[in-house]
């Protein structure tokens, strides 16, 4: 097993906003993360990323068989988890170049090398665009192409996507979708994927190209339904997470 | 070096002279050299190899590439003064009083003799310093390099530096400064007078990198004509003991415009106290001032701006950015607007404060660990785009940036 969450409980400034979360991702599994908003999503990738704001309270996490549940985001980092951001800061004077050489541990003072001048190019910048501080005046799509670019350096072995295709048009989902279908080893067959991912998608739109394995309803900070995309992606629609909640109920 | 009894009369009264701000220095403590105890170089690349890698810390090139001049005072002696351009004169002051009678005219009228002790002691003593003039229609894309160097210990060095570009020349100065790495405690006094004539444009940008026991006290005054430009860049980013400055640009021709952009790191325990005025009396003068601080350790910055709008049409920005990175250091931000006709346009923006907690998060999520994740974000906050360079000299004070920002 990959990653291992047993029992967790996460307090943001002493309140909780997550208890009894339990989520085992095995190597190679893309699951998704599906609630309504303020249910716990983003705060669970940042309990499983480390953040300092985001204090465990009960439970465990394990990832790669090591026990992570008190160690820093760097090291995490360095395990293998990586993150794509919904919202991330910009940042004066850093420059999203300069950024990728060291996600991709290159030589700062050095040229990028041909390897990331290309996966630039398949995501549409050009070596202007990657001159400029990072995520600062960006668009919409801007910032979540950067965001996979970063992680294409990086190569993690677990990664995180926050809504990766909120406010992007249909042409460059499209793009996207293959970029983290290359992350998350899709072109290989199921038995050799190694990659695994956690998806939060607010409107599933982007399920229709990155193929997900199992999904999971969060509601008021707990897990209310796990089971099969299709099924649950098809009862939200129909039901809304409240019904589709109810229905899992039944179901167990 | 007094030209006048006037003017040595005003000197000898404002001996004992206090300057207004920064910490009073007791002249008697530093060594007075005479000119001369040092022998001339043709060029920079006759220079011991320990001094070269100083002097190439503060941007200055031993070889002279890509220069289109070279002047080196070590201590009180000009030692170095050589210029490829036909369009620069560079001399010694001492030789260009000599030559020509009229820079007369131009002694202590940017910056007053009796400001304080130091402008008396620099004109009392036989200072060194430089004089460099563009010829009229002129451009001299190449810069002159200056530096200012000092070798002994308890050296009391003293420049008057005069600099003037002639009617529509355009004129670049890099200029560094900087001790040798075996001094401890030194004094620097600079005086630079500035004159920009109809059309002109000077840029001055310059490095310092003094010993941790120097007390630095330059003293600027820049006189614009019609139509001129003058930008100045200054970076300090080791430490030191006190600087205090406040060059202050009279822009007194219809659309002058000056330029003041700073980047300080204190370190240790330095006194940093920087300041630009701008005086706008021109028809649509402008002004801008831009400084990006950080402050380290026990070190204390004090970033001033004055701007003064005197006539109508004038316009002034004033922006200081500070970040304070340790809770026994101390940035104190004083800008100064100052209105006193209609129709005039002067504003400031000013923050001081900490690293955004989420901007080190976003890093450290790429793997950079906490400190790392600072670094970048301070390095990339004082790395601000210097304007108003032309393309080479951009790419060479990037250079120079750069180069002071690794050190930290």
């Amino acid at each position: 097993m990959l990653l291992e969450i047993t029992d967790l409980a996460v307090e943001v400034d002493e309140k909780e906003i997550l208890s009894d979360i339990d989520l085992y991702i095995d190597e190679g599994e893309t699951h998704v993360l599906l609630g309504p908003n303020g249910s716990g999503k983003s705060t669970l990738f940042m309990s499983i990323l480390g953040f300092p704001k985001y204090n465990i309270t009960r439970g465990e996490i394990i990832f790669k068989g090591e026990d992570i549940t008190h160690l820093g985001t760097t090291e995490r980092v360095k395990m293998g988890i990586g993150v794509s951001f919904q919202n991330p800061p910009a940042i004066r004077g850093v420059k999203l170049m300069d950024l990728l050489k060291i996600e991709h541990h290159e030589d700062v003072k050095e040229e990028l090398s041909l390897e990331m001048t290309e996966q630039a190019s398949k995501l549409k910048f050009d070596e202007r665009f990657l001159e400029r501080d990072v995520n600062l005046g960006f668009s919409g799509g801007e910032v979540k192409r950067s965001e996979i670019l970063q992680l294409l350096a990086q190569k993690p072995d677990f990664i995180m996507f926050d809504e990766p295709d909120s406010g992007v048009d249909i042409e460059n989902v499209e793009l996207l979708a293959e970029e983290i279908n290359t992350l998350l080893d899709k072109d290989k067959k199921p038995g050799l994927r190694k990659n695994s991912g956690l998806l939060i998608t607010h409107l599933g739109y982007i399920l229709n190209f990155v193929t997900a394995d199992t999904a999971h309803v969060l509601m008021d900070g707990r897990i209310a339904c796990s089971g099969n995309p299709d099924e649950i992606l098809e009862d939200v629609r129909k039901e809304g997470f409240k019904g589709c909640v109810e229905c899992c109920k039944l179901m167990h | 070096m007094l030209q006048t009894d006037a003017l040595k009369k005003r000197a000898l009264k404002a001996r004992e002279k206090k300057a207004a701000l920064g910490e009073d220095i007791e002249l008697e403590e530093f060594e007075k050299e005479e000119p001369g105890e040092h022998e001339e170089l043709e060029t920079l690349e006759e220079l011991p190899e320990k001094y070269k890698k100083d002097v190439l810390n503060v941007g200055v090139e031993p070889t002279g590439t890509g220069r289109s001049g070279t002047f080196l005072q070590i201590d009180q002696s000009g030692v170095c003064t050589n210029c490829q351009s036909e369009s620069i004169e560079l001399m010694n002051m001492k030789d260009a009083l000599k030559k020509h009678d009229w820079l007369n005219d131009y002694m202590w009228k940017a910056v007053a003799v009796d400001t304080d002790k130091y402008t008396a002691e620099t004109a009392l003593r036989e200072s060194g310093g430089y004089f460099i003039r563009s010829l009229p229609n002129s451009k001299e894309i190449f810069p002159i390099q200056a530096c200012m160097f000092i070798g002994g210990a308890d050296v009391a060095q003293t420049v008057h530096n005069i600099i003037i570009a002639d009617e529509n020349s355009e004129l670049h100065i890099i200029t560094g400064c900087t001790t040798g790495s075996d001094i401890q405690r030194a004094l620097h006094v600079g005086v630079s007078e500035f004159y920009l004539k109809k059309g002109a444009k000077i840029t001055f940008t310059m490095v310092h990198n003094w010993a941790e026991q120097v007390e630095v006290r330059p003293r600027t005054g820049v006189i614009l004509g019609d139509d001129t430009t003058y930008i100045s860049n200054y970076i300090l980013t080791s430490p030191v003991r006190t600087i205090q400055t406040y060059p202050t640009a009279y822009c007194q021709g219809e659309n002058s415009r000056a330029v003041f952009q700073s980047i300080l790191s204190g370190k240790k325990d330095s006194v940093l106290d920087t300041g630009s005025r701008t005086i706008l009396t021109g028809r649509n003068s402008s002004t801008e001032m831009v400084t990006r601080a950080v402050s380290n350790d026990e070190s204390q910055i004090y970033t001033r701006g004055h701007l003064s709008g005197q006539s109508q049409e004038v316009k002034g920005h004033l922006e200081c950015m500070g970040l304070v990175l340790s809770d026994d250091s101390m940035i104190y931000s004083v800008p100064e607007l100052e209105g006193s006709a209609t129709n005039l346009e002067l504003s400031h923006e000013a923050a001081v404060g900490k690293i955004a907690e989420e901007e080190v998060q976003y890093l450290m999520s790429r793997g950079l660990t906490e400190d790392e994740a600072a670094s970048m974000i301070v390095r990339g906050f004082l790395s601000m785009d210097i304007t108003g360079l032309p393309p080479e000299l951009a790419a060479e004070t990037k250079k120079m940036l750069d180069l002071s920002l690794q050190g930290m």
